[in-house]
């Protein structure tokens, strides 16, 4: 990229090679198997949503209402010491339109991702999570008031998923 | 505490590798290739060398843990202090940050700086690589993918300041025109904004040509002291500020739409340099485009302009190459793509050759005295800057 230098290094593969078959593959599939820890603040998140409860943690020195919840509060670096149920209500602080799935593959129906702010929470405070029952994605806006769409009770197992979604409230 | 070093340190050669979708050289023979042409362009050889920063973003791309120690003989690290630093997509430019210290601290006189990206190995695509940054428990059981979230930045910058789809399709428009100056450059061309408005939705507002390719590519540059700058070399580039933020992993938890950390390690940086007024004393400035509308995010950030500003430069020609703030004169990663580390390492390899007027075709007019590059990675979090003088 300097005029002083000629020449850049570097050989292209080019498609036709991969459709002629030049090319070596050799595949690896980890055999790498985890179990995470929630850790103590979301262990107990979880354990509320199988009750159909959004919980936070609250820091009296800041003054946050903080989901998710947390034991220690990163701004003021001292334990949070409060907690506190924030309503399944908030607002659409921004979304996405995903027409590719997590591997880039292609999705015939797009899936939408967004952040919600919740009711209660500290202004901000979002979760990110899927919309559902939105109709057209053209329709979707930031600002939108939705509500968390539960599993029922005998589905829930204390987990993220135990929302279903957040659907667009009619007002 | 001196937070600026013991001495004095420069920028005396640089080199850059292809950037292609597919190279045949491995990670290791990509970091010997940038290594040896910024060794040559200095004057210097490995003997000379006194240690070595190697920078890589994530592991998993290439399906090799523990990269560093997989790339340090292609990177010139044989016998030699070595560590890798890595900071995801803010490496390329936290890796010759990291080379300023072994410098400024007076430990030693000369380091190698090398940065390395081998995206293609993740086959066919290193998207679902990236899965893994995201919290096990809350985040991944939503299937998050790295598109989806940009596009929520994007949407939430694009709603705060009531930004049009296509004024930042200029910026894409910009740097691919810019690229076909470049000849490492992957994706030069001339488009349209019509061409980015009616290119394939992947997770809106993002669309095909809103993003940077993924790549292959290494580069690299030499740092010395002063003492050894002026042995070596006519027009060594300064390095006169560097700074470097992190902000909270929580990234639901903050306002998307500007990215505080970019402007703290930015105002380090400036403190640093003594930079008081950003937009008039910086003439050319590579801040890190991945995507279109991060090339204005970062340009608010660094404090090149006010919040919500920088479309509006774009639109008005500022940031062409021959306007009053050139962005991105090389092509950025929009145009030259993407090796991630590589890619922003590049844009400090560019400031080095626009400021001693080796930039060719690309030489941004007036003279550039002071210049920055920029970069961003982790879970949208990480901020590093590092500005360079004449
Ligand atoms: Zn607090």
């Amino acid at each position: 990229m300097s005029v002083k230098i000629k020449h850049f290094p570097g050989e292209e593969i080019e498609t036709k090679d991969f459709r002629e078959g030049k090319v070596l593959f050799e595949s690896f599939r980890s055999k790498a198997r985890y179990a995470w820890s929630a850790g103590i603040a979301v262990s107990r998140f979880l354990e509320e949503l199988k009750n159909g409860r959004i919980l936070a943690s609250t820091c009296s020195k800041c003054g946050r209402i903080m989901v998710p919840p947390r034991i220690y509060c990163e701004k003021c670096f001292k334990p949070t010491d409060g907690w506190t149920y924030v309503k399944d209500t908030g607002i659409i602080n921004t979304f996405s339109v995903s027409f590719i799935a997590a591997d880039a593959s292609r999705l015939k129906e797009p899936v939408v991702v967004a952040v919600i702010e919740l009711d209660d929470a500290s202004p901000g405070m979002g979760i990110v999570h899927w919309l559902g029952e939105y109709g057209d994605w053209r329709e979707i806006k930031i600002g939108m008031r939705v509500q968390a769409v539960w599993k029922p009770p005998e589905e829930r197992t204390g987990a993220i998923t135990d929302i279903k979604y957040f659907k667009p409230l009619k007002e | 505490m001196d937070m600026f070093g013991k001495k004095r340190v420069a920028i005396v050669g640089a080199g850059v590798t292809l950037f292609r979708r597919n190279l045949k050289e491995t990670g290791k023979e990509l970091a010997y290739h940038a290594a040896k042409m910024a060794l040559e362009q200095a004057g210097m050889e490995l003997r000379d060398i006194q240690s070595v920063v190697m920078g890589s973003a994530p592991d998993a791309f290439d399906g090799v843990h523990m990269k560093g120690e997989y790339l340090a003989d292609g990177a010139g690290a044989y016998h030699k202090p070595y560590m890798r630093v890595f900071v995801g997509g803010g490496t390329g430019v936290f890796a010759p940050i990291a080379g300023w210290w072994h410098v400024a601290s007076g430990q030693f006189d000369t380091c190698l700086v090398v940065c390395e990206e081998k995206m293609s190995s993740c086959y066919p695509h290193p998207q679902y690589a990236f899965t893994t940054i995201f919290d096990p428990i809350l985040e991944r059981p939503i299937g998050m993918n790295l598109i989806w979230i940009f596009a929520l930045e994007m949407n939430r910058y694009m709603h705060k300041h009531n930004i049009k789809k296509e004024d930042i399709a200029l910026v894409s428009v910009k740097n691919k025109r810019n690229a076909l100056d470049n000849p490492i450059a992957q994706l030069g061309a001339n488009i349209t904004v019509e061409d980015v408005l009616n290119s394939e939705i992947m997770a809106w507002p993002v669309q095909r040509l809103d993003v940077s390719p993924t790549s292959d590519g290494a580069a690299a540059v030499v740092l010395v002291s002063e003492d050894v700058a002026k042995e070596v070399t006519d027009n060594p580039i300064w390095i006169d500020g560097v700074g470097w933020c992190i902000d909270s992993t929580h990234w639901t938890n903050r306002d998307l739409y500007y990215p505080d950390y970019v402007e703290y390690a930015a105002r380090m940086a400036y403190k640093m340099a003594g930079i008081k007024n950003p937009p008039k004393e910086i003439d050319v400035a590579e801040p890190y485009d991945p995507f279109d509308y991060k090339e204005l995010h970062h340009m608010e950030g660094l404090l090149l302009c006010k919040k919500g500003e920088a479309p509006k430069l774009t639109k008005e020609g500022v940031t062409q190459r021959d306007g009053d703030l050139p962005i991105c004169p090389s092509g950025g990663l929009l145009g030259c793509g993407n090796p991630i580390a590589a890619a922003g390492l590049m844009k400090v390899c560019e400031i080095f050759w626009q400021l001693r007027g080796e930039a060719g075709k690309r030489q941004v007019p007036g003279d550039p005295r002071t210049g920055l590059a920029q970069a961003w990675g982790d879970l949208m979090q990480y901020g590093s800057v590092i500005v360079l003088r004449r």
